[in-house]
């Protein structure tokens, strides 16, 4: 029985069901002291002094580092996603001069106890200068706004052009022609377990150790080396269980200096655990767009050409992915749509808020949104149904490989797909045209039912390269030694899966080991739904040559020819005569130096592999969303909803299908609850779960998730495309469609709160 | 100035010297060592914290570690009967898929067990509100639900 392709239990849970998995706030070391950040409280301002004299005077508090304990601060640099111009606007680890959001870090208190860290947050005296506040991107750009950072006129941190074929003739042969502007809101990944590091140092040897880094650990191991001027051999990065990503946790924060900083600083091990009222005003917050879109159809529905500009609402910094949510908003705004002419202006812009970063799907469940409610609008107006203006416009299988052309910062060419008869599965699945009827015989009783698509195509498996290393021990058991890592998302489990059908062993005799960069000295990291594609892939070509050295081994102690020799079971067996065979074991003890260096081989069966590519396998599926609106109350409710996607190749459909369903939870928090709302004075109001509101077990609907695997992709020995993005990225679009489709308004903004219903049903009542 | 506190966790006595303002995660992760059970907000809104106390689910982040002298805790370190065989909770958990992180699960699957006690047949519904208390960020709830359902059932049939 092969384990890729079956619904393996996953290898983490046990420990994590038991309360025995280790996250980071669970390591203890030896005289462990413990930090808190004083952050500003203001947006923008200059700081005039700060004085922690009355701090350093509380029992317990060891310490207080402020800017002036680190001279020659470097600014934290982008690893992706750099748009020329976004690195004037880098963040140094700790203030220096000026505040540019409220939250940002202006000193490390070090103290005994968490409690004790606290009290003395209290006592740091801070004198600011305010400044003007710009909370809002367009405001941001004008002149004469506050500037945030010197080297950065206008506040706008970058801007770049996609233009393919040619917009303008485009325009002139449509029969209609909409603009429309519309905004999704500041939302984020908000995982269950906040941010948090534990550092020591080894004054004796010089050696840093950290717990905690994750996502991009070897990246952030390279960063903190280079901000610090600690060679790398000199740190090692340890992966404890990390309490979910979403792309949000493992980027080179703030933090992720200053606490090894201070840990170098004190010679004492250092705990930093964020609290939540922290992490929710301080962790990457993402989805701020502002799109103005000019459409351009013919009487048929075709899209003929498309005009964008967007405004990417930066905060006041550029972190470490600089652009991306721009850059894949631009690159991704067509979607599944066959349109040849295209447009797009981006602005990156600064503004005094929480500094912006990816989340699951960034840039492109904001793009979802814009582009599926264009096609509704633009079908209404031609009295088309909205599936058919789909049909009209969908890239056709015979198209593929299909070049969306040039995007400077984005890999553009859809491999393999068939969007087509992906709709038709989903509509046929919810039963659309009975949906159709069932909803226009609740709105004649007064109900507002309505139904709405939202196709999508994802981005996965970027590359460039990722690394993989099978070891055999000595009881023959297999180790995997990965570049990826762990935020939750069961890719030990999956790794094994690939590596136990390769070398024939039982799953739990393989052992996966990531995100410690004293045994793994390469790694690309975990995002962007690359891990199964680029981590599998690699895994894949090391276990070859590991079946290839097992094979050698044996055939020179057999006196087989290799070709008559093959895996099973954890041994090497002849072909034909089974009983001769050495175990996996056996076979190891061979490989040791004593007896290898004797016969000429390379003592240990060690074997690494680089998997490289330069393309991106997409993957592409479609949401369909049944609500009902209460036109007195503006809430809706979720009756049905269908995520379909196509991943190329199913390495554990239980884990797709989890993901799909995680990745729709957040969607319809993203539609209808979560909201980062800030004053004008640039201060945050949601800093608690009381206000940021998370969906529970009432908000999610009964939902179905088909994954098919009809079209794998060719850029990869397995086939498969990323599955961790899919179930989010057209769920705004999908709701926004159906609320709109229920209540006969054109929705134009996320999230879907009551007010901003009851708004549109009061503004299409006056139009009546 | 310090407490003396005494309580049962998990069937264990244990003992602790605390000030009045520790709350009940500090003391059962810091002073005592038993990290499962979770902190995800402080505020009492999360339910990653969850544990059970004289059978209830209690969040103990809204609880001080003196308010706890004298009572019978139980954390997800007790629920598995021994350390070869797991809960039919954890069981299901582990085979439907019921936790991707794990970070929520620990005050979930307490927050479950006491549900199964009061109801041990419960509805999709009953489950749904049961949990409604525990934020989730990583798997939907769907298969939690479907976890604890088939959990009730393989409860009931062992009986």
């Amino acid at each position: 029985m092969a384990y890729v392709g079956a619904r393996i239990k996953r290898k983490e849970d046990v420990r994590l069901l038991r309360g025995i998995g280790k996250y980071v706030g669970d390591i203890r070391r030896v005289g462990m002291a413990h930090a808190a950040i004083v952050r500003s409280t203001h947006a923008h301002a200059r700081i005039v002094k700060i004085d922690a004299s009355r701090a350093l005077e509380l029992a317990g508090v060891v310490g207080i580092l402020t800017a002036v304990d680190m001279p020659g601060l470097k600014t934290i640099p982008m690893r992706t996603g750099h748009i020329p111009g976004l690195e004037r606007s880098q963040q140094t680890p700790i203030a220096t001069t000026k505040v540019r959001y409220v939250g940002d870090p202006l000193a490390v208190i070090v103290a005994e106890s968490r409690y004790i860290a606290e009290d003395a947050l209290e006592l740091v005296d801070i004198e600011y200068e305010p400044l003007e506040v710009v909370t809002d991107a367009r405001e941001s750009m004008r002149s004469g706004t506050p500037q945030l950072h010197d080297a950065v006129p206008n506040n706008i941190a970058a801007s770049f052009q996609v233009d393919v074929g040619d917009v303008d003739a485009g325009f002139a042969d449509c029969d209609l022609i909409i603009e429309e502007e519309f905004s999704t809101q500041r939302h984020a990944a908000v995982p269950l377990e906040t941010r948090g590091l534990v550092a020591e140092f080894d004054e004796g040897r010089g050696l840093l150790t950290m717990w905690g880094p994750t996502k991009m650990t070897h990246t952030n191991w390279r960063i903190l080396s280079e901000l610090t001027g600690l060679p790398q051999s000199c740190i090692h990065f340890i992966e404890p269980e990390v309490g979910g990503g979403f792309g949000a946790r493992g980027e080179f924060y703030p933090e992720d200096f200053l606490i090894p900083f201070a840990a170098m600083h004190f010679r004492r091990p250092i705990c930093w655990i964020e609290d939540r009222s922290e992490n929710l005003k301080t962790m990457n917050q993402s989805r701020q767009q502002k799109h103005r879109v000019k459409i351009g159809a013919k009487k048929d529905g075709t899209i003929v050409a498309m005009d964008a500009e967007i405004l990417f609402d930066m905060g006041g910094y550029t972190r470490t992915h600089g652009g991306v949510p721009a850059i894949s908003a631009s690159a991704m705004l067509r979607g599944p749509l066959g349109v040849k002419n295209y447009r797009c202006n981006v602005f990156c812009v600064l503004t005094n808020k929480t500094p912006v970063g990816t989340y699951r799907s960034p840039g492109r469940y904001e793009a979802n949104f814009v582009r599926e409610r264009l096609l509704d609008l633009v079908a209404h107006r031609l009295k088309l149904d909205p599936a058919d203006i789909r049909r009209r416009n969908l890239i056709r299988p015979d198209q593929m490989p299909y070049d969306l052309g040039k995007h400077p910062f984005h890999y553009m060419v859809y491999d393999t797909g068939d969007f087509p008869s992906q709709l038709e599965r989903a509509l046929a699945k919810i039963d659309y045209e009975r949906l159709k009827t069932t909803c226009a015989e609740a709105k004649r009783q007064g109900r507002a039912m309505g139904v709405g698509i939202g196709c999508f195509v994802e981005t996965s498996g970027i590359g460039p390269w990722e690394y993989a290393r099978i070891e055999i021990d000595n009881a023959g058991k297999v180790v995997l030694y990965s570049g990826c890592n762990s935020v939750g998302q069961g890719i030990a489990t999956a790794l094994s899966q690939i590596v136990a059908d390769e070398l024939q062993v039982a799953i739990d005799d393989v052992r996966v080991v990531h995100g410690d960069t004293a045994k793994v000295p390469y790694g690309n990291g975990s995002n962007a739904s690359r891990s199964a594609v680029m981590a599998g892939s690699a895994a894949l070509g090391a276990s070859r040559k590991a079946k290839d050295k097992l094979i050698r081994l044996a055939s020179g102690a057999l006196e087989i020819d290799a070709a008559d020799l093959l895996l099973r079971d954890g041994k090497v067996v002849v072909r034909g005569a089974p009983e001769r065979s050495l175990s996996f074991a056996e076979l190891a003890a061979l490989a040791l130096p004593g007896s290898a260096l004797k016969s000429g081989l390379t003592p240990g069966i060690s074997e690494e592999d680089f998997f490289a590519t330069d393309k991106r396998p997409f993957p592409y599926g479609v949401h369909v969303a049944v609500v009902e609106v209460d036109r007195e109350t503006g809430l809706v409710k979720i009756l049905d909803y269908l995520v379909t996607e196509d991943v190329g190749r199913k390495i554990n459909p239980m884990i797709i299908e989890g993901q799909m369903a995680g990745g729709l939870a957040q969607g319809i928090g993203g539609a209808l609850l979560e909201e980062f709302v800030y004053n004008e004075d640039g201060q945050p109001l949601a800093t608690s779960f009381m206000d940021y509101l998370m969906p529970t077990a009432m908000e999610m609907p009964k939902a179905q998730f088909i994954s098919t695997e009809d079209f794998p992709t060719p850029h990869n020995p397995l086939g498969v495309k990323g599955a961790g993005e899919g179930g989010i990225t057209a769920a705004g679009a999908a709701l926004a469609n159906a609320v709109s489709n229920a209540l006969d308004v054109e929705v134009k903004k996320l999230p879907l709160k009551p007010d901003y219903i009851l708004e549109l049903l009061r503004k299409s009542e006056i139009h009546r | 100035m310090k407490h003396e506190i005494n309580l049962t966790i998990n069937q264990r006595p244990y003992r602790g010297e605390v000030e009045a303002r520790k709350l009940l995660t500090d003391f059962i992760r810091d002073d005592l060592g038993l990290t499962g059970t979770h902190v995800g907000c402080e505020h009492g809104v999360c339910g990653a914290c969850t544990v059970l106390v004289n059978g209830e689910p209690v969040r103990s982040c809204l609880m001080f570690a003196v308010q706890a002298n004298g009572m019978e805790l139980k954390t997800v370190e007790g629920l598995a009967p021994s350390p070869t065989e797991l809960h039919p909770l954890q069981e299901k958990f582990w085979e439907l898929h019921g936790l991707q992180c794990g970070f929520c699960t620990p005050g979930i699957l307490l927050t479950a067990e006491a549900l199964l006690r009061e109801k041990p047949d419960p509805g999709e519904d009953d489950i749904r509100e049961w949990i409604s208390g525990n934020l989730c960020r990583c798997t939907g709830y769907q298969n939690i639900i479907a976890a604890i359902q088939a959990a009730a059932s393989r409860i009931a049939a062992k009986k």
